[in-house]
């Protein structure tokens, strides 16, 4: 373990990716499970950088999926919260199990 | 006559019920009456043309009249041998038999103009009565075995949709409903016969099916006659199965059960289908098979005391009974039952065929004034608005038309000289005198019974007492309903003259009938005392029928009870088929079919109850069986593929 | 252990301490900065790595941008100073043991596969490199994505607007 190769990174990303998969079952509140989500997309992020420095040197098609993927998620972030104020509005709450309407 | 023009001869009432099926409720309504009555008008006069033209200049070969296939078209083609047809055949009992059913057809439809006028449904009632006839014309023209089965089916359709017609009126629905059911029932005995038959013979053509039965050298013949089940060979079988069709349609006993509840029917509709045309197909059938049941004595038998017994049973009831229109049916079901055993009583050919004649001469003259009596009580219920007879009485200064209409067919039916049943009948009653003394002195005691209760229903309803029927405006009825009345009373008087026994014979030879004064002297007085009778009992309003009632007790009681045949039928349908047979089966349908569909059904109500827990509406829950399901893919495919 | 080595466990011991205590803090606020501290480790990383125009993304959309527009939106429908409703314990243990057991798989797999580099010259992922081949309507160019990307983001705020617009009726 001299030197920091593409598995360490990959170790890194995918304890961040299965962090935020926790946050996301346990989190009741809508704007942490906001956060958890926006942790798994960070830790697809670091793959996707990852893998262009160390695999693919002579592409940039990497970076690019960062960089769409940031931009998605921003659009993503601003839906979501959007919704999640309409909710609070309607529903005086933003508990995700408050929010079960569509069953059965 | 070309041979396509035959064929107009039913299709022309075929075309008539689709239009005024489709349209005529909505377009037709007012002209309904006038199309199918000017329709069957051209049919009556082709049948006339044919008829005229097979009897006088094409039907005879060396003197015999041949049966002709005027018309052939194979249909289902099984083997290269045996096929279902449709065909056209002319011959003797054909040719008459169109010209009866379309003649009568079109007496009942002019009447019907009068009679119906107003009906919310006149246009649907013309549509049955074209398909009725369509279907009898089609029955009668048929040229093999299996076709005259699915016409006779039709017919029976028509027949439980005429007798439905007013199906507001639940004892019409049970009427039409009893119908159907008992001549299904019978027609399931005819349909194995013509398996029997036509597994024997090899096909189903009449001609190929007598030619081939009837050579006792054949190797059809010698196979169904050796064949034997219970004792009886397969031939009998056959051939009294088929009788148990006709016996069916016929209102034989004892499937005559059906016939007078059928008066619940428009009485137009019983003068064309109970009376005149359909209840004699069983006859029919007999005589277009004839041949072969002359040649299996067994099976001859059957058709003569089934027939004897039938004219007697029915005359006894029809003495007792009240409602006219059963009266006539009654009286309809024994003037069928000596047809038939006039059938039974003849052999093939010669003179031995004096009863084949007699049956169809009387069938023929049967037509025209059992028709006439029945049009005749419709216009005095049509006046009375009422069945009953007590309801009636006095009516032939009302009347005039009728009433003498009524007589001469009463006259007619009681076999009086010189009108129409008097020679037919004598005809018969010479036929059973050669052969069969027994049913000779059966036949001689209903005829002496006929004329007993036709003049009691005659003196009822125009003499007794008093009218008391208002004089309602419409009186007798309009001309289209006086009309066929007057035209039939002709028929009635003269039908007697017509030359059938030259025309219509079992063998196609002209048979040579002479009157035997002597002989004919019994039955036309015992008519006679028949009608003194009843014209001292009934002439005048008196206790005498009600006291001669008190002293025949239990037998008056029977026989007004129709002998208890309908309670002996729901004896055993209700207490026996029902109870032994129906309630376990509609308990192991009700528990063990139905409980194994209701077991399966809850199962799986119950497994989607618990399952539509999965959808409970949390996201998180919903994340973590997809969490889960990745995972079980993932071990799935990554470890545990290879 | 050069240099090197000890910044990588730095960054990863911010990027994942970050991410944990975002997950698991009892006050929402604190979970938004855990989570402001997590992407800042994350940015490092990739300014480690030589990324330095996706780290810049990375601080002005994640950081500037997308932390801050969580912030506000707990202002908007939360008393942030209260706690959190806690989770129920089943559901964090049995949502802790399949994360951990997935990510044992998936660090057993990482660990035991070998990766293959290209052998091709490297491109730097300089501004100016990204910046050609983003706008390049060439075979290699992303113009496309680039401008289905930017109708994206112009549904996304029109969607956003809409969404959260107060209903009339209740205005």
């Amino acid at each position: 373990m001299n030197e920091i190769g593409l598995t360490h990174i990959l170790f890194l990303s995918a304890i961040l990716f299965f962090i935020g998969v926790y946050g996301f079952l346990t989190r009741r509140n809508m704007v942490t499970m906001l956060m958890s989500i926006e942790l798994i997309l960070n830790s697809v992020n670091i793959n996707f950088v990852a893998f262009n420095k160390f695999l693919h040197a002579g592409k940039l098609d990497g970076t690019f999926f960062t960089i769409f993927i940031i931009t998605i998620a921003a659009a993503e972030a601003a839906v979501a919260i959007a919704i999640i104020i309409h909710l609070y509005r309607s529903n005086k709450s933003i508990d995700v199990n408050d929010a079960d309407l569509m069953k059965f | 006559m070309s041979n396509y023009s035959i064929a107009l001869i039913p299709l022309l009432p075929l075309a008539t019920f689709v239009v005024l099926g489709l349209f005529g409720r909505k377009y037709l309504s007012a002209f309904a009456g006038i199309i199918g009555t000017i329709s069957l008008l051209i049919s009556t006069i082709i049948s006339l043309v044919t008829a005229y033209q097979y009897f006088f200049i094409s039907g005879k070969i060396n003197g015999i009249y041949q049966p002709i296939i005027a018309l052939n078209y194979s249909w289902l083609q099984f083997t290269p041998s045996v096929s279902i047809d449709m065909g056209i055949m002319l011959d003797p009992i054909a040719m008459m038999m169109i010209v009866v059913v379309t003649f009568v057809s079109l007496m009942v439809h002019i009447f019907s103009l009068g009679y119906m006028k107003g009906e919310e449904r006149f246009a649907t009632y013309y549509a049955f009565l074209s398909l009725f006839t369509f279907s009898m014309l089609g029955l009668v023209l048929s040229s093999n075995i299996f076709q005259i089965y699915m016409f006779w089916e039709l017919v029976g359709v028509s027949s439980f949709l005429l007798i439905g017609y007013y199906f507001d009126k639940p004892s019409a629905v049970a009427a039409s409903k009893k119908a159907f059911i008992v001549t299904r029932f019978a027609d399931l005995g005819f349909l194995i016969g013509i398996l029997i038959l036509a597994y024997s013979a090899e096909t189903l053509d009449f001609g190929t099916l007598i030619a081939r039965l009837t050579d006792a050298s054949s190797p059809y013949f010698v196979n169904a006659a050796g064949a034997s089940f219970i004792g009886i060979s397969a031939l009998t079988w056959g051939l009294v199965l088929v009788f148990l069709g006709g016996a069916g349609k016929s209102a034989m006993f004892p499937f005559h059960i059906w016939l007078p509840d059928a008066m619940e029917g428009p009485t137009p509709v019983s003068a064309l289908i109970h009376a005149a045309t359909m209840v004699v197909a069983g006859v029919f059938l007999v005589a277009r098979l004839f041949p072969i049941f002359a040649f299996d004595a067994a099976a001859l038998t059957v058709v003569t005391y089934v027939g004897a017994f039938s004219a007697l049973f029915a005359a006894i009831i029809a003495c007792t009974q009240t409602d006219i229109k059963r009266v006539l049916a009654y009286s309809t079901m024994s003037q069928i039952g000596y047809m038939m055993f006039s059938l039974g009583v003849a052999k093939h050919g010669g003179e031995g065929g004096l009863g084949y004649m007699a049956s169809m001469f009387h069938l023929f003259t049967h037509a025209f004034f059992k028709s006439l009596l029945f049009l005749g009580a419709g216009a005095v219920i049509h006046l009375v608005h009422s069945n009953e007879m007590k309801d009636m009485g006095g009516l032939r200064k009302l009347m005039p038309i009728t009433h003498i209409t009524f007589l001469i067919a009463c006259l007619a039916i009681a076999g009086i000289p010189p009108f129409a049943g008097f020679f037919s009948k004598e005809e018969i009653l010479l036929a059973a005198f050669h052969s069969n003394k027994m049913v000779f002195f059966v036949a001689l005691f209903t005829s002496g019974l006929t004329a007993f209760y036709m003049f009691r229903l005659y003196f009822s309803i125009f003499w007794s007492k008093e009218s008391h029927v208002h004089e309602n405006g419409h009186g007798e009825g309009t001309l289209t309903m006086k009309l066929p009345l007057v035209i039939l009373a002709v028929f009635a008087v003269f039908a007697g003259f017509f030359p059938i026994a030259s025309l219509v014979t079992s063998d196609g030879l002209a048979l040579e009938t002479h009157i035997d004064y002597l002989f004919s002297l019994t039955p036309v007085a015992l008519a006679v005392a028949g009608i003194l009778l009843a014209s001292s009992l009934y002439k005048s309003e008196n206790s005498k029928p009600q006291s001669i009632a008190t002293t025949l007790g239990g037998l008056y009681t029977a026989a007004h009870k129709k002998f208890y045949m309908d309670e002996l039928y729901m004896f055993i349908t209700h207490k026996i088929i029902f109870n032994l047979i129906g309630k376990p089966a509609a308990w192991i349908d009700k528990n063990i079919v139905d409980g194994l569909m209701n077991l399966f059904a809850d199962t799986t109500a119950q497994i989607s109850d618990n399952m539509k827990g999965l959808q409970s509406g949390k996201l998180q829950q919903y994340a973590s069986y997809f969490f889960v399901g990745v995972l079980g893919f993932m071990l799935l495919f990554i470890y545990l593929w290879n | 252990m050069s240099a090197s080595i000890v910044i990588f466990y730095i960054l990863a011991a911010i990027i994942l301490g970050g991410g944990i205590l975002a997950v698991t803090a009892k006050k929402i606020f604190r979970s938004a900065i855990y989570l402001l501290f997590s992407l800042m480790g994350i940015a490092g990383l990739y300014f480690y790595l030589n990324y330095e125009f996706i780290a810049a993304v990375q601080i002005v959309v994640y950081i500037g941008g997308i932390v801050v527009l969580i912030i506000f939106s707990i202002f908007l429908t939360h008393a942030s100073g209260k706690d959190m409703e806690k989770p129920k314990l089943m559901s964090v243990i049995v949502s802790a043991v399949a994360a951990v057991f997935a990510c044992a798989i998936v660090i057993s797999l990482i660990n035991n596969y070998s990766f293959v580099a290209t052998t091709n010259t490297a491109i730097e992922p300089t501004v100016k490199n990204i910046g050609r081949q983003m706008l390049s309507t060439t075979e290699h160019g992303f113009i496309l994505p680039f401008e289905v990307v930017s109708m994206l983001l112009l549904a996304a705020l029109i969607g956003s607007i809409v969404i959260a617009l107060k209903p009339k009726t209740e205005a």
